[in-house]
């Protein structure tokens, strides 16, 4: 550590991850093996990234239960994306999983078992056999606290490998240098509220989703989308935010996830009249067709009339005619929620659920190898010199317009991986750490200093309540133009209320309003992006619901929405559809 | 409803004191960690952490009416008023209801808590009996949340040598992988009167432990592994 730069500590290492979910310690550890040395910044303590959430489990072709292979994997993956995903990256990431999921083993994640003492598969949605057959089984789970088990055992290999953490480190801005090179990033040390330089020839963001822009939501506090706010005010678009996946099954009112696992062990959906609708949706997948699918069944139940409980808002999921063996034995967690937070035990009665905002496809653009990528003069993409993104925070893309259910524990994996991989072969040709000017840290120091400002204001903690309520309303399962075009002249005052804001607590220890005060200017930004996204797109595609346009447009709408910061602007890129080394899935008519 | 809450910020406090608040709009199935929220909104300075809400990234645990519990599944309906709502008990604080985890974290990484394998890994996956995973239940799940821990009397007498509940929990996880292959360095580094031998099964920690875990139970059975591995 030296102060040699204006009195603010700097601390230097090959690369900086920010985040400490399993897409940075996955890649963290990659890094740690080639000996660079990394820095891990979270703004918690790596065991409450949300990661820890996950319960559901982690798609592999290991066809440890039913026959499988990649290539199925990838078809499902293609499909499930409404064939917005990016077919090469869809195939690196299907090819790799069995090896990953191996690698995950062999580190000690503590994986449930079959009797022959291989890793346990369970039936997930949007999973067939032989491309659009039979129900496969392909989510390889531990209990239902898969994320936990596999969080808990990066940061314990990260233990092992000596990574450098700064524990409770918020980040505030990325520094660029005058040609666009990333040089680090300005964090904020919780603790004791000192400002302090990272300078790094590599940053990595792996900072989570952004599930925090919705009133109910699955996710943690933390999800404030806080690299994806980063990048926008650094200058780099946010690609496909108009895809925010719903999840079905969350509890009625209040959004705790409820695993879809709990259908993959044979739960299911049933309405007011005890019927089990999903058979009139999906006839062949049922309650395990693409969430997308599922959850609009759910909203368009409720809507019409069909909804359980005084007011009709909610439907039932059903698991008590489960043996309570396999609910305690491959469900205990979702269990041990039903009965905390709905006063249901599933062995019981059926859990009251809705849809609930749980995943952002959308992201920072990069390639399959984990660079940010960016188009240049209305050009091809070309990478951002010294920046990468991994896991919920980016969008490769492998979840297009609609993310499987146990792919998002697979993609952080695979791409925390591929970007450790990637770095290390730029820090091979990059032996000096770039110049850091004091004008790079001045924008990112002023960008801080705007909390400083005192005297009357509206407080943080209403406006964020007045966003996540404005998202809900206006940006949920179902949209239209005028609902949408409304909605973005909400968000947009909210963006110019923001500048109204003051903090009351200015004091430096462990100022977690400052910190509140910072998320919610990511959260801001990117709900302009994904409403102003949303109401471009006119077309309806995975979790992009638009009433008005009921259908999938390919001719005009195959393509990837990008979202600069500056004057709102909108561009648009091509979806890969040449897989690596297979023929390409083209889009065909989604029927589950 | 009443609650009185530990204040203490050490750039404007001399000391910790008790303050007595009240939230009048309690809605029905209301956590402890909701009401700390919309304090919050009245007062900023307020601070505590929180993150997943729902008892699974072990950011909030607090001591709650004398009991060490995670605020974001404790009902207001379970607790009697006024609700005294304090720090970790035994911990450094660093402001309010935040601790300083530092040993307590020190303590886990003291263990080794990964698992070590010294043959050559297969090319598929380790075999594990049902039977032989089942043995990790009731021990990978642990939170780190750090309740355990900070309610053991002998924790808070050496908290630099004992290394404590949680710790111990996550040594005897490694210690019952059928796949980890250092059982005797394991128990070699707990040996001695401190590390291990510490605890006198008080049970403070089951008692308190969110995800109902029993790290007094896997204490005992490192005791026993230990005295088979001596004689």
């Amino acid at each position: 550590m030296s102060h040699a730069n204006y009195g603010i500590a700097k601390h230097r290492f090959d690369t900086l991850v920010i985040g400490a979910g399993g897409g940075g310690l996955r890649a963290a550890l990659q890094l740690a093996q080639a000996e660079a040395t990394v820095a891990v910044v979270s703004k918690v303590f790596p065991t409450r990234s949300h990661t820890v959430a996950a319960q559901g489990g982690m798609n592999a072709a290991l066809a440890n239960v039913s026959p499988d292979n990649w290539h199925w994997h990838m078809y499902d993956t293609v499909k499930g994306s409404d064939y917005l995903g990016d077919q090469d990256a869809i195939e690196y990431m299907c090819r790799a999983a069995s090896r990953l999921v191996i690698e995950l083993e062999h580190m000690g994640v503590p994986f449930s078992r079959l009797d022959n003492g291989k890793i346990y598969q369970r039936p997930f949605g949007g999973q067939s056999q032989n491309f659009g057959g039979a129900q496969a089984a392909r989510t390889c789970a531990a209990a239902d606290r898969t994320g936990h088990a596999i969080l808990h055992s990066l940061y314990q290999q990260n233990i092992r490998a000596k990574t450098h953490f700064f524990d409770e480190f918020f980040a505030v801005d990325l520094l660029l240098d005058d040609e666009g090179y990333v040089l680090g990033a300005l964090v904020l040390e919780i603790e004791t509220g000192e400002p302090l330089i990272i300078e790094a020839k590599t940053t990595l963001l792996a900072t989570g989703g952004v599930g925090q822009l919705f009133r109910t939501n699955t996710n943690a506090a933390i999800n404030t989308g806080d690299g994806m706010g980063m990048a926008l005010r650094a200058g780099i678009p946010v690609q496909d935010m108009e895809f925010f996946q719903f999840h079905p099954t969350g509890i009625a009112g209040k959004g705790m996830l409820m695993s879809e696992g709990a259908r993959g062990e044979g739960g299911y959906l049933i309405n007011k009249d005890g019927e089990r609708f999903m058979e009139r949706y999906a006839p062949q997948a049922k309650d395990l067709a693409s969430r997308d699918v599922v959850s609009r069944a759910i909203a368009t139940e409720v809507r019409e009339g069909r909804g359980c409980g005084e007011k009709g808002d909610y439907v039932l999921l059903k698991l008590d005619h489960l043996d309570p063996e396999v609910i305690m034995k491959r469900l205990p967690g979702i269990r041990d929620m039903a009965m905390t937070f709905a006063h249901v035990d599933p062995i019981d009665k059926p859990i009251p659920v809705f849809p609930t905002a749980h995943y952002t496809m959308g992201g920072i653009p990069t390639d399959r190898f984990g660079q940010v990528v960016v188009p240049v003069n209305q050009g091809a993409a070309e990478p951002v010199p010294g920046l990468y993104a991994v896991g919920e925070c980016a969008c490769v893309s492998v979840h297009g317009a609609n993310r499987l259910g146990g792919n998002s524990l697979l993609d952080i994996v695979v791409f925390g991986r591929a970007a450790g991989n990637k770095i290390t072969e730029y820090l091979g040709e990059s032996r000096y750490h770039r110049p850091m000017g004091r004008q790079y840290v001045d924008k990112a120091l002023g960008h801080l200093a705007r909390w400083d400002k005192r005297g009357k204001g509206e407080s943080v903690g209403a406006l964020r309540d007045a966003l996540q309520r404005t998202m809900e309303h206006y940006c949920g399962v179902f949209r239209i133009e005028n609902v949408l075009a409304e909605g973005l002249a909400k968000v947009l005052e909210i963006e110019k209320r923001l500048e109204d804001v003051r903090l009351q607590d200015h004091s430096k220890i462990f100022n977690t309003a400052r910190i509140e005060a910072l998320e919610l200017e990511n959260l801001v930004s990117l709900a302009v992006a994904t409403v102003t996204s949303a109401l471009a797109r006119q077309e309806s595609r995975g979790a992009h619901t638009r009433i008005d346009y009921p259908d999938r447009d390919d001719e005009r709408w195959l393509k990837h929405t990008l979202f600069y910061r500056e004057g709102r602007r909108l561009d648009y890129k091509p979806v890969t559809t040449k897989p690596l080394t297979v023929d390409s899935f083209p889009p065909k008519p989604r029927v589950y | 409803m009443r609650f009185s809450i530990y204040r203490y910020n050490p750039e404007t406090d001399k000391a910790p004191y008790m303050q007595d608040v009240e939230l009048t709009e309690i809605r029905p199935d209301m956590m402890l960690l909701d009401a700390l929220r919309e304090l919050k909104k009245n007062d900023e300075t307020l601070s505590f952490r929180f993150s997943c809400g729902e008892g699974v990234c072990g950011s909030d645990a607090l001591n709650i009416n004398g009991r060490n519990g995670l605020s974001c599944i404790t009902p207001l309906s379970s607790l009697a008023e006024p609700i005294q709502v304090r720090p970790l008990p035994g911990m450094p604080v660093i402001r309010d209801l935040v601790v300083d985890l530092t040993q307590f974290y020190k303590h886990y990484r003291s263990i080794e808590p990964y698992l070590i394998v010294h043959d050559p890994v297969p090319e598929e996956e380790f075999l594990q009996t049902p039977e032989q995973r089942e043995k990790l239940d009731g021990l990978y799940e642990c939170i780190l949340c750090g309740a355990c821990s900070t309610a053991c009397p002998s924790f808070w007498w050496n908290p630099e040598l004992f290394r404590g509940p949680a710790a111990l929990l996550q040594s005897y996880r490694f210690l019952a992988d059928s796949r980890d292959q250092a059982t005797a360095d394991r128990l070699q580094a707990l040996e001695g009167p401190y590390r291990l031998f510490r605890c006198h099964t008080i049970m403070n920690c089951a008692e308190v432990c969110p995800k109902g875990l029993n790290p007094t139970r896997a204490i005992g059975e490192i005791k026993k592994l230990l005295l088979k591995h001596i004689i």
